[in-house]
């Protein structure tokens, strides 16, 4: 009995902060300033999410979050699919097709997921601006569907070794072609692996913050760098309810693909180290 | 050939491009770092220079101290929650799953987020000790976020209730694939529960051990969002950490030479962790060929 108090113990301590942003989301503002961020809500103060979502004002533009939310949106799910597809086909070319050169491209390739970002920020600022991309979410895409191609080929390739080489093999002598083989065989077996990469790339993509706040500025930032900017304004005249309503809502994608995904979500994160 | 032409564009533009743009950036940013540049950057050689100004600066020395505390304490107390965790979770307790997502949820949420959520609680005047405060004990101090000397612990604090989930569950996976034969040797044996973890399910644990530390180390290093969100290096310069002055140097001063100059610092800090782990893994994976 000792085990289950400790546990429930431990369990309730980890919960404190997601239980303390709800409860807060529901509290009006003069309350918080009256008491504590801690408390329960003595009226239920809803408006806090209607605000939050469309009309708190952010550098006197007054839109919410809203746009913002979108523009993570307009990012992580372009990014999530490009990542994954390119990185589906490069696994299945690298793992089953092989070619001259594969194991080195898999292997510089695979690097990236040690290489610390701060190493690559000045040469995509350059990029970017050279491109014309700089501020813009295509940018965003384009760097997160290229640096996600490290994971997603990493895993794909991890899960296609697996296959028999034999069948690729029996399928090329029947006359079957690389986009053949990869759309009649390889694509009916990868839902599981998929769904793995997938839930990674989007809950990496949609949390990253570095990037979009020095690659984007004003209304182009994603939902990451506009809390930061909340942040700073609330500093100065305090909206806590509201800006608790703001977290919730930015941190609610991510926490509902953990909800119904968090068997695969928790794959992912030891795939990568279980090599 | 012609006809094959789509394949083997689809093979290699994406990886190339990947490969290219990884040592291509990589080179580029050693390259800057040598340079003069300021505001943009330019061609010349001003040799270790940068490097020499930024391993100077108070800025960076602050940052590498602090990483040196955050990394140790974090990683250490990190494992050690996790080893708990893990060894409580394995107790064929009713609810794994619920309290497995519960220790595991912080993982799927930005650390922006999490680090929001933390400077509230941690903040004394409306946080945990204002709490305490109005429940009358009002000599109650928790105010580490605004101490120069124990802020640094505020990211500790938030860093380990966000990753131990991780440790946990690696170390849950090394503990359910002990050999089941191992065990009940040992209880023939009449080994205790508590002799039984140390003797011998603990020590088939270390090469996870060792994958987490690494892990770990390398979220450490890196870490910024976090202490963004959480104390934004405050107080002060109090809780700088190296991916923060990286950030600092090359876009609030338009340092661009000696940002890249800390770049490249950090990643041969980060090298001076994943080498040794390289070569172990390489020599672990000779002795035992076949495993």
């Amino acid at each position: 009995m000792l085990i289950y108090l400790v546990v429930s113990l431990i369990a309730a301590a980890w919960l404190v902060p997601l239980i303390v942003v709800v409860l807060n989301s529901l509290r009006s503002n003069e309350e918080i300033v009256q008491t504590s961020m801690i408390g329960w809500p003595r009226q239920w103060a809803f408006g806090n999410y209607l605000t939050a979502w469309s009309d708190f004002c952010l550098a006197q533009t007054c839109v919410g979050i809203r746009p913002y939310m979108l523009n993570s949106a307009l990012v992580t799910i372009p990014a999530t699919i490009f990542s994954t597809l390119l990185g589906a086909v490069a696994g299945y070319a690298v793992s089953l097709w092989r070619f001259r050169g594969d194991n080195w491209i898999y292997g510089i390739v695979t690097l990236g997921i040690f290489l610390p970002q701060q190493m690559r920020l000045l040469p995509w600022t350059i990029v970017l601006r050279d491109t014309g991309l700089m501020n813009t979410l295509t940018g965003l895409v384009l760097i997160h569907t290229i640096q996600g191609l490290s994971f997603t080929v990493l895993f794909c390739r991890n899960y296609y070794v697996a296959i028999p080489q034999e069948l690729i093999r029996a399928a090329r002598i029947d006359g079957a072609g690389f986009f053949r083989i990869f759309w009649r065989i390889i694509l009916p077996l990868s839902p599981p692996i998929l769904v793995v990469t997938v839930i990674w790339q989007f809950t990496h993509i949609w949390n990253e913050f570095l990037y979009g706040v020095t690659f984007t500025t004003g209304q182009q930032q994603p939902v990451t760098a506009a809390l930061i900017a909340l942040s700073a304004a609330v500093a100065d005249i305090p909206h806590h309810g509201v800006q608790s309503a703001a977290v919730m809502i930015a941190a609610l994608p991510t926490l509902l693909i953990y909800l119904i995904g968090g068997k695969y979500f928790v794959r992912g994160l030891t795939a990568g180290a279980v090599k | 050939m012609v006809r094959r032409l789509p394949e083997y564009l689809t093979i290699w533009v994406p990886l190339l491009l990947s490969a290219a743009h990884l040592v291509s950036f990589s080179l580029w940013t050693i390259w800057i770092s040598f340079t003069p540049s300021t505001l943009v950057p330019v061609s010349g050689w001003v040799g270790l220079r940068n490097y020499t100004s930024v391993l100077a600066s108070r800025n960076w020395q602050i940052a590498f101290d602090n990483l040196l505390l955050f990394g140790s304490a974090f990683v250490l107390l990190s494992l050690v929650t996790g080893l708990t965790l893990a060894i409580l979770l394995d107790q064929r307790i009713r609810g794994e799953n619920v309290l497995r997502s519960i220790f595991l949820y912080p993982l799927a949420v930005s650390f922006v987020v999490t680090g929001t959520v933390w400077s509230w609680l941690l903040n004394p005047g409306i946080g945990i000790q204002k709490l305490v405060h109005d429940f009358g004990w009002t000599s109650f101090r928790f105010d580490w976020l605004i101490d120069r000397d124990m802020a640094i612990w505020t990211i500790v604090i938030a860093a380990i209730w966000q990753s131990s989930g991780f440790a946990m569950a690696l170390f849950l996976a090394g503990l359910r694939s002990v050999d089941a034969d191992l065990i009940k040797a040992a209880q023939i044996d009449g080994a205790g529960p508590v002799r039984m973890y140390r003797r011998v399910i603990l020590p088939t644990l270390w090469p996870i051990t060792i994958t987490v530390i690494v892990i770990q180390l390398q979220f450490a290093i890196s870490t910024f969002d976090l202490v963004r969100a959480l104390t934004n290096g405050g107080p002060g310069i109090a809780t700088q950490l190296p991916a923060l002055v990286v950030y600092d140097l090359m876009f609030q001063r338009n340092l661009l030479g000696r940002g890249a100059a800390a770049a490249v610092l950090m990643l041969l800090i980060l090298l001076s962790v994943l080498l040794p782990y390289a070569a172990w893994q390489y020599l672990q994976q000779r002795r035992a060929p076949h495993a």
